[in-house]
């Protein structure tokens, strides 16, 4: 028997040959599926981690006197998680306590379930089924909610609005979009995100911070409590409060006096750069833009002729018309093509252009002061002639670029900055832009109605009250702005620091002189913005257009410490002395003194009852 | 013959123990950490009874006591009462069909009040003193047709009757015995027979529904293997290799004939061919059979034609004999059906589990798979995802390489033994945990198909652990008793 173990005994090698393989195959098989696969562990998370959003409280928003205009409440959304629905689930009964019809549960149910409206679905994870639930309902729901074993009601917040103003300044709140998700990865589906105004300029700020509830769900989809005792969890951080430098009672009262006509009204704090009131016109109550019935209205506004919607005070430009002209007396001031004596004449318009630009009657000729206080076309015409013309410039072109200069040095032809979405830039010619369109053959004829703000030139309205500010301040500005502060924030240094035009303050002076003398001198064309206790300057403005005129009027007070910058724009006012000025006034006076005096209430009724609409063919 | 005598003063191999321990240990750690759940405040105290863990500790203390007790006491006594252990045990199976409980389907549990006890474990222990017994009988010859047939006789009657009471998985556990026949002299044809028949039988089933043309792809496999296993035969007995040359050359001229017919005949099947070819390979054999008087031949022809009578069957057992959930298993198991919630479900959680450990895993108690019974059959089975899991890579090659190297120990413990029974008996240890290791891990890492087998000493479950237990230990008797040279 020895003998043949022998021959055998060889083969225990085969055997611990054998035995090594095997357990080096499956050493391998266990680094291929624990060190160089991640799937697993991805999808083990997929399996046991149910992260729960905490949702943070949006952060409130004050106007400028501390008055809260916008504010949180909670909400409700429904949730179902299909995995844990049973089968006697009592649909009649669910649709009862959230009051909606069985066909239309059916029908929610259906489109949860369709990966193509909703791509994230899977049954163990909460679907959205209803959103904001009214508190009525939520109120039943909550009590039976026991008996509907898979829904339940998640705590979100809406916002809330104390006044149903200011709607295009703040902006609305909506839930994300498939664009907001692509471009920020904070955003998920059902998120909500400020969409337009200061809510979409300051959403960083306002939304906080999310949370995340992490708990572990067995393989039957059921909940077995929290991960690491929560410790991995992450609580919500609240939004953070914003107060705007809007006044919301100026807000109110300028809405009132806009309402039933097409425009905007801006008012702004020369020494700081801050908004007072932004009216945009036709507007809409901020609380139509909340809750469930959210998209309804939002596609009765978004189909409104008047285009509700869009802020003015920002979205739209216009030719400046006479306001303009202020500009241009600065930037010859400056340049030293005419001083503050220089006197030209015009004969019911300007007599090099054959009587155009025409021009109304007025003494001839006239200085600075006067031609600003008298709105003089003819003035300003010579005066860009002569500049344009200037020898010392070298050619046209340069000449043309050197007043470019001024303008963009003065805020026109670029946004801002204003920290309210939506603003425009405007137009601001320059040489290669006529180069352009007049082949190379163009003079200071071919462009002389720039320099009445007409022509190519077009500002936003936030421009025009801008230069307001700037005059107010006698050559420098800071950025507009809305919002005043913001909770355990400093302010973006781009509001904190002013912007000199380059222009000397003698030569604002001047101007300054001429928009009092229009408001109170002899023949000025906005006499009616003459207040007897605040010394008002002003000037108005027609800008021409397809319909009728557009009317504008801009101006601040008091002359000498300004306290206020304003401008109105109203749609086919006609001329600026028409309905702009008397809104200025009000305003002014709203502001400065609190209150409309006595004297001036008749003129408040006739403005505020006044309509002007645009004819609009309403498409069908 | 002299025998050390007074147990206590032998020299048992205390390696083996303190792999042994180790093992026992971590298995029941792993236990504690699966039966819990997620939050360890609900869970039950380590010694609570009435938890798993706790009654693992129970037969863990019962399986040391058994273990040490078999230590001590004289060993000469198995080898004489082998026949009478391994007859009882043989009754006790039998009895079971009868009057176990349906749990689950399986008929091989016994209910003694509160203890439930599996007799299939025994039968390990018992067919391994008997197998050790009569293997090491004097005059025995495995090569003898007689003694074979009684060997594989003693191995098959546990099997079938474990197969009748609907445990596949233990069953299947007695095909280890063949790791020791072939120890014992059991020619390489005879394995390499066993090894054919399952790689033929996989092959058929996985690729039964695959075609090139008119030719199924399992079937020209399996042919072909056919072939080149019988040239190996031929090649390894050297005398008259010529004739291999012949079939070589035979069967290429064959495939040349069939291109040109495949050219003109569309739907040419090459499994003709190929069955031909062994036709008439088979009757060229039977000839030199004749010519030469050399018996070589005769098996070669009976292998290739047996082989093919094999492979044909495959598809009838296939339908026929296996019952559908076994069907569907080795469907899984063979890559034929994805079905990540039937069949595929435990494999495909369980590789979750055991990669989503990582390079170090998450910590005991933190595994988040296990506790959250993603895996089934978590601590049982499936236990190996604990360690996966928890432990990760580093973790579960310890465990691997501590039963490597466990079996390893053993065959060198078998080898030094100078007793063939001792060592016949230690190499069916070796076997069996080899086995069971073999088929469990692969199972969980899904390399094997999903059969129901315990890892030892790891797995949940007294049977199992004192089985194993009692089975090391009375090797570990027999080594540390050894006569010394």
């Amino acid at each position: 028997m020895s003998g043949k173990n022998l021959n055998t005994e060889r083969r225990k090698n085969v055997w611990i040959f054998v035995v090594c393989a095997i357990a080096l195959i499956y050493l391998i098989q266990l680094f291929n599926i624990q060190i160089l696969n991640p799937d697993y562990g991805i999808k083990g998370d997929g399996n046991a981690f149910l992260k729960r959003t905490r949702y943070p409280a949006r952060g409130a928003i004050y106007d400028r006197n501390n008055k809260l205009m916008v504010s949180t409440q909670p909400s409700y959304d429904v949730m179902v998680t299909m995995r844990e629905m049973r089968p006697d689930f009592d649909t009649v009964a669910f649709c009862k306590a959230v009051n909606i019809s069985v066909e239309r549960f059916k029908y929610r149910m259906a489109e949860i379930k369709n990966p193509k409206k909703n791509p994230g679905y899977s049954t163990y994870t909460p679907q959205t089924f209803i959103t904001q639930l009214g508190n009525q309902e939520y109120g039943v729901l909550n009590e039976k909610l026991y008996q509907f074993s898979g829904f339940e009601i998640q705590n979100r917040t809406a916002r809330k609005y104390t006044n149903p103003y200011a709607a295009l300044l703040l902006g609305y709140v909506a839930e994300a979009d498939k664009k907001d998700i692509e471009k920020d990865a904070y955003y998920q589906r059902g998120d909500y995100i400020g969409k337009t105004g200061v809510e979409r300029s300051y959403e960083n700020v306002l939304r906080g911070e999310k949370g995340v509830e992490i708990l572990l769900r067995d393989s039957h989809g059921r909940i077995q409590g929290a991960y690491n005792n929560g410790q991995d969890d992450v609580e919500s951080v609240p939004g953070k409060n914003i107060t705007l430098s809007i006044d919301m009672d100026l807000q109110a009262y300028g809405e009132a006096l806009m309402q039933n006509k097409l425009g905007t009204i801006i008012m702004i704090e020369p020494k700081t750069g801050e908004i007072l009131c932004m009216v945009s016109s036709p507007t809409y109550d901020p609380a139509d833009l909340v809750g469930r019935q959210f998209s309804e209205n939002f596609a009765r506004l978004a189909t409104n002729p008047y285009k509700p919607l869009i802020n003015r005070a920002l979205n739209g430009t216009y030719p400046p018309g006479s306001t303009f002209k202020t500009t241009q007396g600065l930037t010859f001031l400056q340049e030293g093509i005419i001083s503050p004596e220089t006197a030209y004449s015009c004969y019911h318009g300007w007599p090099l252009g054959n009587g155009r630009p025409a021009c109304h009657g007025h003494p001839s000729p006239l200085s600075l002061v006067q031609a600003v206080g008298m709105s003089c076309n003819a003035y300003f015409s010579w005066g860009l002639k002569a500049m344009l013309d200037n020898k010392k410039y070298g050619s046209v072109q340069a000449a043309m670029d050197k007043w470019r200069d001024y303008m963009v040095a003065q805020g026109f032809g670029y946004p801002l900055g204003v920290d309210v979405p939506g603003e425009k830039r405007g137009m601001i010619p320059n040489s290669s832009y006529y180069d352009k369109v007049y082949k190379g053959r163009w003079n200071a004829f071919t462009v002389i109605s720039i320099a009445i703000g007409q022509g190519e030139v077009t500002l936003s309205p936030i421009q025009i009250c801008n230069l307001a500010a700037t005059i107010a301040n006698r050559g420098y500005f800071y950025t507009p702005h809305a919002v005043k502060a913001i909770q355990d924030t400093v302010l973006d240094t781009l509001y904190t620091h002013p912007h000199y035009t380059g222009i000397d303050a003698k030569n604002y002076e001047t101007i300054a002189a001429g928009m009092r003398w229009a408001v109170a001198g002899a023949g000025g064309t906005c006499h009616v913005a003459n207040i007897s206790d605040i010394t008002v300057c002003g000037k108005t403005g027609t800008a021409q257009n397809s319909g009728k005129d557009h009317s504008i009027f801009m101006g601040f007070a008091p002359m000498d410490d300004p306290k206020a910058a304003v401008l109105v724009f109203v749609e086919n006012g006609g001329f600026g002395a028409t309905y702009a000025v008397p809104i200025g006034r009000l305003m002014l006076q709203k502001y400065l003194k609190g209150e409309i005096p006595p004297s001036d209430q008749a003129l408040e009724t006739r403005i505020k009852n006044s309509v002007i609409l645009r004819n609009v063919i309403q498409k069908k | 013959m002299s025998y050390r005598k007074n147990s206590l003063l032998k020299r048992p191999d205390w390696l083996t123990i303190a792999i042994y321990l180790i093992l026992v240990i971590t298995g029941w750690f792993s236990i504690y950490s699966a039966a819990s759940t997620y939050d360890a405040t609900s869970g039950g105290s380590f010694f609570d009874l009435q938890g798993r863990a706790g009654m693992q500790m129970l037969w863990i203390w019962i399986s040391l006591a058994v273990g040490f007790s078999l230590l001590m006491i004289e060993c000469n006594w198995y080898e004489v009462f082998a026949t009478w252990i391994y007859m009882l045990i043989m009754g006790v199976l039998l009895l079971t069909i009868f009057i176990a409980p349906n749990i689950k389907g399986s008929h091989s549990w016994l209910v003694l009040g509160p203890i439930r006890f599996q007799p299939a474990e025994l039968a390990k222990f018992a067919t391994a003193l008997m197998v050790a017994k009569c293997m090491s009988a004097y005059q025995f010859d495995l090569l003898k047709m007689r003694n074979f047939t009684t060997v594989i006789s003693m191995i098959f009657l546990p099997m079938l009757l474990i197969l009748m009471q609907n445990e596949t998985g233990s069953a299947l556990v007695f095909l280890s015995f063949f790791f020791v026949l072939y120890r014992e002299g059991l020619p390489g044809a005879i394995l390499l027979c066993g090894i054919s028949a399952i790689l033929f039988f996989v092959l058929n089933v996985r690729f039964a529904n695959v075609f090139w043309g008119q030719t199924t792809v399992g079937e020209c496999l399996v042919l072909a293997l056919i072939i080149l296993f019988s040239w190996g035969f031929l090649y390894n007995h050297p005398k008259h290799r010529e004739h291999l040359k012949y079939m070589v050359y035979a069967l290429l001229g064959m495939l040349l004939v069939s291109a040109i017919v495949d050219w003109w005949l569309p739907v040419f099947d090459w499994c003709w061919t190929l069955n031909i070819y062994i036709a008439l390979m088979s009757v060229y054999l039977l000839v030199l059979f004749v010519y030469y008087r050399s018996y070589n031949y005769l098996w070669i022809a009976l292998f290739a034609l047996g082989a093919i009578a094999f492979s044909y069957s495959v598809d009838y057992v296939y339908d026929e004999v296996l019952q559908a959930h076994q069907k569907t298993r080795i469907d899984v198991a063979l890559g034929m059906i994805e079905d990540p919630n039937g069949a595929g479900y435990n494999v495909i959680q369980s590789k979750i589990a055991i990669g989503s450990g990582g390079l170090t895993g998450k910590g005991f108690m933190r595994g988040t798979q296990t506790k959250l019974k993603y895996v089934p059959e978590q601590d049982t089975d499936f236990i190996f995802c604990t360690i996966g899991e928890e432990k990760g890579f580093v973790g579960a090659t310890v465990v691997l390489l501590l039963f490597v190297g466990l079996i390893l120990r053993l065959i060198y413990l078998a080898e030094r033994q100078s007793s063939a029974f001792h060592r016949i008996y230690g190499y069916i240890v070796a076997g069996i945990l080899f086995f069971h290791i073999l088929v469990n891990i692969g199972m969980v890492i899904g390399i094997m198909p999903v059969i129901g087998i315990p890892l030892p000493f790891f797995s949940y479950g007294g049977s199992s652990l004192l089985s194993f237990t009692i089975l090391l230990f009375i090797f570990l008797c027999f080594d540390a008793s050894r006569e010394y040279k």
